[in-house]
Order: structure tokens, then sequence, then C-alpha cells
């Protein structure tokens, strides 16, 4: 099987996931106690640059089965969406506001969206017949 | 390139078969199984909104052991026998089985999240003046790593294998490779699951 040299597309994409799951347990540990947000702030904005820097690689993959990347990681954004959604209601259920609301919403989305582009790579990755 | 094609057909020699190569007959997300996910989100979501003791804590204790147990015996019973299936068997029983896991384990796991997330907040075992607090952190630590092993590893794996399933000429080094990469995910998600099984009962019995 000869296959194309891809970026470390899951590594990176756990790593994005694991470092807003860290901030998470670390908001929700802290609960009612007043916490600093400097450290799940750091941990977004990393999470967030990961993503934006694994992406831009797989831009740069000659020949990546972008057609079927779009194809399933439309349908898997729309199930996480739908999750994401679910985990805000509850946040939004249980009174939380302000600083850790905000972290947590912006976390949610780049869950949405990191673990449907996953889904995608992993599919588009061993595609061999979609070149539209 | 080992190739697989619908199961009666299958050879379990690697190289390309002499019948014409047409993609086997299956969902990827089986339209029906979405009707009963669909009632059951609406059910999740009535229980969250009502915020009482007995739904809250139904959908978490069943989505919880219905969770721990797929996990145990996908990982640690099921999937070494798997592991020693023919080609064909293994093509069969995968095309099968992972169609529906696409659906039974986001749902379980988001249930079993979703309605512990409010039964702790109902209860204020998640708070820190609860005396067993850090078991709780404990759980929140155990499903975290779980979650990202569970979305960055198997669930990509289990799509991937299906779509790799529909081709007309699927191939089997990347079929095995896929499902390795689900079955070793699967097993030290059962394994973690004994941490939850520890924790939860700690927390049960104090």
């Amino acid at each position: 099987m000869t296959e194309r040299e891809y970026p470390p597309f899951t590594q990176l994409g756990m790593f994005s996931l694991a470092l807003i799951v860290i901030g998470g347990i670390y908001l929700s540990s802290h609960i009612p106690q007043h916490v600093s947000l400097g450290l799940p702030i750091a941990l977004l904005i990393a999470s967030a640059a990961v993503m934006t820097v694994n992406l831009t690689l797989l831009r740069r993959v000659p020949g990546f089965a972008w057609y079927r990347f779009f194809q399933v990681a439309k349908w898997a954004l729309a199930a996480y969406l739908f999750t994401a959604a679910m985990i805000e209601y509850a946040f939004l259920r249980n009174h939380l506001k302000g600083g850790p609301l905000v972290i947590l919403t912006l976390s949610l989305i780049v869950y949405a969206v990191q673990v449907p582009a996953l889904i995608a790579f992993t599919v588009a990755r061993f595609d061999n017949t979609s070149t539209r | 390139m080992t190739e697989i094609a619908a199961p009666p057909r299958v050879s379990p020699e690697p190289g390309p078969l002499a019948a014409p190569p047409r993609p086997l007959d299956f969902e990827i997300v089986p339209r029906k199984g979405l009707a009963i996910v669909a009632v059951i989100m609406v059910l999740l979501i009535a229980a969250i909104a009502d915020n009482k003791l007995w739904p809250l804590e139904f959908f978490h204790v069943a989505g919880g052991a219905a969770w721990t147990i797929i996990d145990l015996f996908l990982g640690l019973i099921l999937g070494p026998i798997i592991g020693r299936m023919s080609i064909p068997a293994r093509v069969e029983f995968t095309t099968k089985l992972m169609p529906k896991m696409v659906l039974i384990m986001p749902t379980v796991v988001t249930a079993t999240l979703a309605s512990g997330w409010q039964l702790s907040s109902y209860l204020g075992t998640n708070l820190t003046s609860y005396p067993q607090h850090g078991w709780v952190v404990a759980s929140f630590i155990v499903v975290g790593v779980m979650a990202v092993l569970a979305l960055g590893l198997l669930e990509p794996a289990n799509i991937a294998v299906l779509f790799e399933l529909k081709k007309p000429r699927p191939n089997g080094e990347v079929i095995d490779r896929l499902m390795k990469r689900f079955i070793y995910s699967a097993g030290i998600l059962g394994v973690m699951q004994l941490a939850t099984l520890v924790i939860m009962t700690k927390l049960a019995s104090s």
C-alpha cells in the first residue's frame, strides 16, 4: 500500500482536544469558588492555535481528498454541534455565566469543529476514489 | 494490496477477485436508529429541564451502565474474538456491528454525561464543599481521558472502516489497521471503565 505523507493530524487533534478538556476539568473542579481564568484561557488559545496549525498543515497536502473530507465533516459537524448544544444547555440550565461561560462556550466550539475534522480526516486519508 | 468484497464472494487470499466488485449493502448510519436516538435525546432534554432526581438518576445510571458494559465487553471479550476471525467473517461482523455503534455510543455517552452533570448539580456533589470532592474530580479526569481517546481514535476509526467497506474494492490492509485501532482503543477504554466503576461505587456508598 503506497501512502501519502500526512502531518500528524490525529495526534495534534487529540492534543488540541486534551487542552480544552483540561481547561474544562480545571473550571468545573473549582465550582462554586472564584477561580482564576488565566489557565483556562491559555489552554483554550493553545487548543485553538493547535487546531488552526493542524488544518493549515493538512491544506498543504497535495491531492488530499477534500471532497470526501467535507462530505463526512458536514454530517459529523451537525451531530457534534448538537452534542455541544446539549452541553451548553446544561451550563445555562445551571446558571453558569460570565467568564467561565464564555471560555466553556468557546471550548465547545473548538470541540464541535475538532472532532468532525478528526473523523473526516481519518476517512479522507484512505480515500482513493473521490477526485471531485 | 489485499482486497475484500461482499462476504459471499470474499476470498481470504490476497489479490484481486475475478467477479466484478460491488459495494457491500449496508448503511453507515442506520436511518431507522436515528428516530430512537431522537426520542432518547428529547427525553434527556426533558429530564434536565425538569431537574428531578429520578429521571436524572435513571439516565445517568442506565446510560453509565450501558457505556461501561459495552466498553468492557467490546474491548476485553469481543475484541480478541474479532481479531481471531477469518477476514470474511470479520467483514460480515463489522458491517453488522459498526453501524449500530455509530449511533449507540454517542447517544449513551451524551445521556450519561449530560444527566450526570445535572445530577451532580442537583445533589451538590460537584461543589468543592462536598466531602468526596477529590473522587468527583478523579471521575472528571477519567472521563476526560476517555473522551479524548474515544473522540480522537475510536469514533474516527469506526466511521472510516465503514467507508472503506462501502468501496467496491475495500482495502484489507486499511480495514485491518482501522479495526486494530478500534479494538485497542476499546480495550483501553474498557480498562479505564474499571476505574470509573471504582470511583462511582465509592461515591454511591459514601
